[in-house]
Formats: C-alpha cells, structure tokens, sequence
C-alpha cells in the first residue's frame, strides 16, 4: 500500500517534469525571440548565448518599425481583418439561421454543397481566383482579399448552424404568434443568443485573417497595400543577417494576436475542442 | 425541422413568406460560394486542360499537361518533397500529441498547460519561421550553440544543407501545429464515460491494459480524425517554406506542391500545367477526405 502510493507519487512527479519541459519547449522559441529582439548585434552573436540582455536595446523596435512599411502594413492587415470579421459575423449568421430553421425548397442540398466545399482548399482554386480579381480589376487592391472571404466561409456556416439548432425554439414560435417577421426574430433573438458562438468564430476569423499570407502573397504587389505578415517576409528579404532586426519584427507582428489569445484563449481552445469533434 | 409550423393561418401565411426569407438570409454566402469556391473549381479543370499563359491565346492540350507534369522529374521532386514532409510530421504529430494529451489530461493545471502548448497554433508561419530560421542558425543559432557548448558537437547547417532542410521545416511544423491536435485529444478522453475506467479497475486490471483496451480503442475516432486531417494540411504545406527558404532551399530539396503551383502560375506564368498540379492536388485530398469518411463507418465508433 504504502509502496504503491510511493510510486505513485514519483510517477506523477515525473509527468508534472515531463509536461514543464514540454511546456518550455513550446514557449522557447518566443522567449529566444523576444530576449534577441533587445539585444544588439555583439550579443546575439555571443557564444554561449547571453540570455538575459545587457543592455536592453530598445532600439531594435524603433529600427524595425521604421525599416519597413509597418505601419501602413499593420493599417491594410486591421483594415482587412477587421472588414472580413464583421462581414462573416453577419453574412454567416444570416445563412446558418436559415440553415438552421427555415424551410425552403433545396435546402438540404444547398447545405450539403456548403459543407462539400470544406474539401476545396485554397490553393487548388488561386489560379481561377487571381484571374476572377483581375478580370475585375481588383489584383494589387485590399479588396481582392477583402470580398472573397467575407462572403465565404462555409465553416462559419456551418459553426453556427449547429449552435443555433441547439437552441430551444419556443421564443422563435412566440414571436413568430406575435406576428414578427423573420429579420426581426434573427436580429432580435437569434444573435443575441448566440453571442458566445459569433465571439469564438470571430476569434478564429481573427487569428486567421492576421495571419493569412498566401493570398496576399498572389494578389498583392505594391508595398503600400501589404499586410503584415508580407512586410515581414519584404523584411526577411532586406535583412535576412540582421536578426535582431527581424526578431523585433517578428514580435511586432504577433503582439495583436498575442492579444487577441490571452483575451479569448477559453473560447478559442474550447470552440477547437468542440467544433473540431461535433462531425 | 421546425414542426411549430403547423396549420394556424397566420404561421401558414408566414410558411409561404419563408421560402423568400430563407433565401434572402442564404444570398451573400451562397453567392460567395458559387462565385470564389465552385466556378474557380470548374475554372482550374478546365486550365488544367489548356496551354495559356494568362494573357495571350488559349490552345486546347487535352490531358497533355498533366503527361507533362507527372513525367516532369521537378514535379515528381515536389511531390516526392510533399510526400517526404507528410511521411515526417504526420506520425511524429500524431503521437507526441496524443502522449501530451493523456499526460495533461492527468494534471490538475491542465488547462494552463493547454494554454502554453496552444500558444504556437495562433502564431502565424511566417512570425514563427523567421523566428526558426535564427534558431536553425548554424553558427549562434539556439540549436547548435548548444550542441556546441554543452556537447562539444558541431551542429548541421539545417536550412544550407539539402539533407536537412526539410526535417528542420518538419520539426518546426510539429512545433507549430501541435497544440491543435492536443486541444482535441484532450476533448476525446473527456468524452470517454468514467464508467468503463470504473469497471476495468473492479477487474483488476492494470494501466497499461486500461490504456490498450478502453483509452485506444475509445479514442480511435479522434486519432483517425487528427491523422487525416494532418495528412491534408501536409500536402497543403507552403508558408513555412516560402519564409525559410529562398527559392525552395539548396537543390530544390524544399520545393512542395504547393510552392511548385505557385511558382508555375505566378513566375513562370504556365497556367495550364500549374492548374493540373492543382487538379493533382485536389484529388489527393479529396482522396484522403473521402477515406476519411469511408473507413470511419467501418470501425471507428461513436457511442
């Protein structure tokens, strides 16, 4: 007995080592970024490295922000996230409340469709797409990227639709008695119960938008329409040795969605664990 | 679905309104749909089939370049590369995730944890692949200073030398995708009823049989979901490489499909062959999507 609980105890010990070290191994490369984004170039090209900087050169980020378009870079990726979340939020609620509780003729089969085109990845249709925004003149414009996703996202679609058929219909069946019509019934009692769905989806829609690169790479030319993460890779390009540089870069570009993370980090992490099982 | 629609006038009236509702509310998704997924689809099958350069005459080829491409030693290159990296990070994935999961799913500050091991998955490729690129420095990277320092050993030139680039793209993709299929795994032996746990216990079982004959078994439709789906975000792989490397690191040993399509249309501007790539790619997806589907029915299941 005693001897069980022993080994008990120094198998959970281990583990609690395990999972810190791995825990470590996860955050270390933002640490090793962060501490070389304060160092200059002697430090970081000290060996063995010195991991806490002496001094702190917070120059780096004056350097780094001025170097590149950042801030036009930081102003295109807010404008375009900020359209695109705000568009899906809206377009993709209205088609999964219909999804959810209105009867039309083929709505399965429309529903069906959304959901078949979760298999077509992007990158099968760029070709097309490039071609589609250059046939309306938009290639080198934020609107290429902006009208494709705000009027696509068939996983937003489909999120939604499975919470709002989860939720009770009596309120629905007493407006619809009170004579509201079906706007009235979406806007007024769909959204706001469904808020902690829009909030996790609208996080997601967030982190991926901020972090898109392939289409901005194909359809963007001009630097002063690039998003971040292409004024990061416009940097990597002019300073691939000087790392301090681009470590307080590559900082600069990931604080919004550090953000954004610790914020939502309960809904992001939960929307995965249940949208990622719910087939 | 909704049976409160019955017979009443006034909510039969409101039934008739509904078909024009319902498609008022489906109009700007379904008209995204149609326009940004399905017609490009039908678009590249149809490029795929023609030689254009994008701006000149369309001659019709047939199925020359996909004869072409799938004899072409560079795509065969980027497929073999494209295959290379699955074969790598897949399994690696798969199981490095699932042993963090149940080691967590014991812990009382599991969700801290979780927090941490989530942290990469919100951190765009590119950010983290200039990062990886100063840990991978030969000479004062994190890597191979150590290795230095502690072991007197003289590390690779990860992203100069063409035998490693793509394991160090690897690990760097492990690294970053990771907490993604925790998150899930973690979900998956929640959903295991404590009851089959209490009853192996009253038969004496011990953890290893518990672990081979209820967690496995009953986490198998979470561990065939996470593999396929990785299987598919492998072959879809492309900003780790585009930032890690110039122009698909030494000897082409970094070219994948996806660079390889991209570079086709928008470099060389061969729209035809890279729309067969594209093609290429889709069916291997779709392939693996469909798999995915099909051997689930047969002996994953749910409860």
């Amino acid at each position: 007995m005693e001897t069980g609980r022993g080994a008990r105890l120094v198998g959970t010990a281990l583990l609690y080592l395990a999972v810190t070290l791995g825990s470590i191994i996860m955050i270390l490369p933002f640490a090793w970024m962060l501490l070389g984004s304060v160092k200059d170039l002697g430090q970081l090209y000290q060996i063995p490295p010195n991991w806490i900087p002496n001094p702190f050169v917070f120059q780096n980020y004056v350097n780094a922000w001025n170097s590149v378009p950042f801030s036009t870079g930081y102003m295109n990726s807010a404008i375009v996230t900020v359209t695109v979340v705000l568009a899906n939020l809206l377009t993709c609620s209205m088609a999964a409340y219909a999804f959810a509780r209105i009867e039309f003729p083929f709505r399965k089969t429309l529903f069906m469709l959304f959901l078949a085109t979760l298999m077509v990845p992007e990158q099968v249709t760029i070709i097309p797409l490039y071609i589609i925004m250059r046939n309306l003149g938009l290639i080198d414009t934020l609107f290429s990227l902006i009208i494709p996703y705000a009027l696509f996202n068939a996983f937003g679609v489909f999120l939604l639709r499975q919470f709002i058929k989860g939720l009770p219909i009596d309120l629905e069946e007493a407006a619809i008695v009170d004579g509201a019509n079906r706007w009235t019934i979406y806007w007024r009692i769909i959204m706001p119960l469904i808020r902690p769905a829009l909030a996790a989806f609208g996080i997601f829609t967030f982190l991926f938008q901020w972090n898109n690169f392939f289409r901005p790479l194909i359809f963007l030319n001009s630097v002063e329409n690039y998003t971040v993460p292409l004024a990061i890779n416009f940097f990597r390009g002019q300073y691939t040795t000087d790392f301090a540089l681009l470590m307080a870069g590559s900082a600069i570009s990931i604080i919004p969605v550090l953000i954004v993370y610790i914020i939502g980090q309960r809904q992001i992490i939960e929307g995965i664990a249940t949208t990622g099982m719910k087939q | 679905m909704s049976s409160a629609v019955k017979t009443t006038g006034k909510l039969s009236r409101q039934r008739r309104g509904d078909i024009g509702w319902g498609y008022f509310f489906i109009l700007p998704q379904l008209f995204g749909v149609l326009v940004f997924v399905l017609y490009p689809l039908g678009y590249v099958l149809v490029l795929s089939l023609l030689e254009w350069d994008g701006l000149g005459d369309r001659t019709f080829v047939g199925l020359s370049n996909y004869a072409t491409e799938l004899t072409n030693p560079d795509f065969l290159n980027a497929l073999s590369n494209t295959v290379y990296y699955t074969a790598m990070t897949v399994p690696t994935t798969v199981i490095l995730s699932l042993m963090a999961a149940l080691a967590l799913n014991k812990l009382r500050f599991k969700n801290f944890f979780r927090v941490l091991y989530f942290a990469p998955v919100v951190t765009s490729a590119v950010s983290a692949g200039v990062v990886w690129l100063w840990v991978y420095n030969p000479d004062f990277g994190l890597i191979n200073t150590y290795l230095q320092v502690w072991f007197g050993v003289t590390g690779p030139q990860w992203m100069l030398d063409p035998n490693y680039v793509m394991p160090s793209i690897a690990i760097m993709s492990v690294w970053l995708g990771m907490g993604f299929n925790i998150v899930i795994f973690l979900a998956g032996l929640q959903g295991i009823p404590a009851v089959f746990y209490e009853a192996a216990k009253i038969d004496g079982a011990n953890r290893w049989q518990i672990f081979w004959s209820i967690t496995l078994p009953l986490l198998s439709p979470t561990t065939f979901f996470i593999f396929v789906i990785a299987i598919i975000n492998s072959f879809q792989v492309f900003d780790q490489v585009f930032i890690m490397t110039f122009d698909g690191g030494p000897a082409n040993s970094a070219v994948t499909m996806v660079t390889y399509l991209r570079d086709l249309a928008f470099v060389d501007f061969v729209y035809g062959r890279s729309s067969a790539v594209a093609v290429i790619l889709f069916a291997l997806i779709l392939m693996f999507t469909l798999l995915q589907f099909r051997i689930q029915r047969r002996w994953v299941h749910y409860d």
